[in-house]
């Protein structure tokens, strides 16, 4: 059989899987854009911007401001403990490293609802922490349902996101460089800042992509450990499409979300241009 | 310096796994509450399985997991050889297709799901969301890891070892299964526990795309949340996490023979 129609052939198994994209992942994504531009207008469904409008109103615009805010502390939370963490597995005075990293891992093989409720038990007012401070006779403190317990779900669930990219790329780097400047008279700072820190960059930026996506759409770990009250962009969709039953409203604000993440892939891609770097997923 | 590191990694991995400790604690509490421990007991254990609606979930969030995995895999293994032959613009569109179940956040997948199943609903009114739908968005999700798991292992594979296979005589489904297959199988074993796992630790995209009634695991979590999780469900997920351990450890024994990574 010549190569020409091998090729062919080979090409035609694409087509259940195109129309199967097509179905489940291309007009999901049309409707929603075409219901962000639909609103009753005296009984009738007609094209409108009015939900564009209504999420540029102050009340969503803080929305988002805080999920963005959130989002951006925990994933700089999470480089600042993260890094540390990956730097040191990757030294090579562990051997055991790959079981140290497996040991950071496991905790995702639990149930994240189950993983991120559970901190509902040590957070609240007669939980764990607490507990501990009237043993001593601290007065109790308010822990849950606020900016840090959001933060701290956030940190905990997608720390390892954040450790195995920069634990890759540190570990894969070449120990010679490392060597020639020790031999070169940098000191271990030195060896560091202008050497360990701009290698590792491209897994940093990947560590941090994948600690932001998640952390500015998620809405399960605000809803535990926010509190009912407590609004992020997904929280604002969840009741636009289960509570209020406004599609049309919350098909504009999951068109601004996917803006939004498309917008900082962008600016994280060319953050990391220069390198090959890691798949950002 | 070398203890400070040691401690430095001792204080995070309490930090990741204090909640799991506590979940796994009190799944032996006497008390239903988790404000108080009154003493240890196995009867979790024992009721769990005598819970017609954890029963139903786990059912459901496994056989959805097994479903959605192989029929993830079989789709999206044709679609990678398919798109490794492709070249030109018609192959960088179906990639950025394939890449947005990926990048997209859970919850417009969830939601643009949920939308398209009502807007088909519209048509045949007897159909309401349900396992069918929860078993449909799963796949629709998992393809994409398949695929993106698959390509790399293709682009690597020399594509002279198929034709000279051909050349020597071998029909093209024997060539398939003979030379291509093996080659890319690591990528499509990933590819399938990736589906797997991806599928059984969904909350969200299941959160919008099911009916009443139909629950998996996650969901049945998040139901019980506000009012308090039953000590059941700790039971059965310190059970599921000790059968992954368990499964890691023989996987990892099994690979690695001599180096003992576990000792």
């Amino acid at each position: 059989m010549p190569v020409k129609s091998v090729q062919s052939a080979r090409r035609k198994m694409v087509l259940p899987y195109l129309i199967w994209a097509m179905v489940f992942i291309v007009i999901p994504i049309v409707l929603v854009i075409y219901y962000s531009f639909r609103a009753e207008q005296n009984g009738q469904t007609v094209f409108s911007w009015m939900n564009y409008r209504r999420a540029f109103e102050p009340i969503y615009i803080r929305v988002m401001g805080r999920s963005v805010r959130v989002a951006l502390i925990s994933t700089f939370i999470c480089l600042l403990t993260g890094y540390p963490v990956a730097y040191i597995m990757a030294s090579k005075e562990y051997v055991s490293k790959s079981f140290l990293l497996f040991l950071f891992l496991v905790p995702m093989w639990m149930n994240f609802l189950l993983r991120t409720y559970s901190w509902l038990t040590i957070l609240e007012n007669n939980g764990l922490i607490n507990s501990l401070l009237a043993f001593w006779g601290i007065r109790k403190i308010n822990l849950l349902y606020n900016n840090g317990a959001v933060t701290l779900g956030m940190v905990y669930n997608f720390l390892p996101f954040m450790i195995l990219p920069i634990y890759t790329v540190l570990k894969k780097m070449d120990q010679s460089f490392i060597e020639a400047a020790q031999d070169l008279g940098a000191d271990s700072k030195i060896t560091f800042l202008r050497l360990i820190l701009p290698l590792s960059f491209p897994g940093v930026i990947s560590g941090v992509t994948m600690v932001f996506m998640p952390a500015v759409t998620t809405f399960i770990i605000s809803d535990l450990l926010g509190g009912a009250q407590y609004m992020l962009i997904g929280n604002l969709i969840e009741h636009q499409f289960l509570r209020v039953n406004d599609w049309y409203f919350g098909s504009a604000v999951s068109v601004i979300l996917m803006a939004l993440i498309l917008i900082s892939v962008a600016i994280f891609s060319l953050a990391d241009k220069d390198s090959e770097g890691g798949a950002l997923f | 310096m070398k203890a400070l590191k040691k401690f430095y990694l001792a204080v995070m991995l309490l930090f990741m796994y204090a909640p799991i400790l506590i979940l796994i604690a009190f799944s032996f509490n006497a008390s239903k509450s988790r404000a108080n421990w009154t003493g240890f007991t196995l009867r979790w254990y024992w009721e769990m399985f005598l819970d017609p609606s954890i029963l139903k979930a786990l059912y459901n969030t496994l056989t959805i997991a097994i479903l959605s995995s192989c029929a993830a895999t079989l789709l999206g293994t044709a679609a990678a050889l398919g798109i490794d032959a492709m070249r030109g613009a018609g192959k960088k569109v179906v990639m950025i297709v394939t890449n947005i179940p990926v990048v997209n956040p859970d919850i417009v997948t969830g939601v643009s799901l949920m939308i398209l199943y009502i807007f088909i609903f519209k048509f045949f009114p007897s159909m309401k969301l349900g396992y069918a739908t929860l078993l449909l968005s799963h796949i629709a999700f998992n393809t994409s890891y398949v695929i993106l798991s698959v390509l790399p292992r293709l682009r690597r594979m020399d594509p002279n070892l198929y034709e000279a296979a051909l050349d020597l005589g071998a029909s093209p489904m024997r060539g398939f299964f003979k030379v291509i297959l093996p080659e890319i199988m690591p990528g499509v074993i990933t590819g399938a526990m990736l589906a797997f796992t991806m599928s059984l630790d969904d909350f969200v995209v299941s959160f919008f795309t099911t009916g009443s009634g139909v629950n998996n695991l996650s969901i049945l979590v998040y139901s019980m949340a506000r009012r308090g999780v039953n000590p059941k469900i700790n039971a059965l997920s310190t059970l599921m996490f000790i059968v992954v351990m368990v499964l890691l450890y023989l996987i990892n024994r099994s690979d690695s023979g001599k180096k003992k990574v576990l000792s």
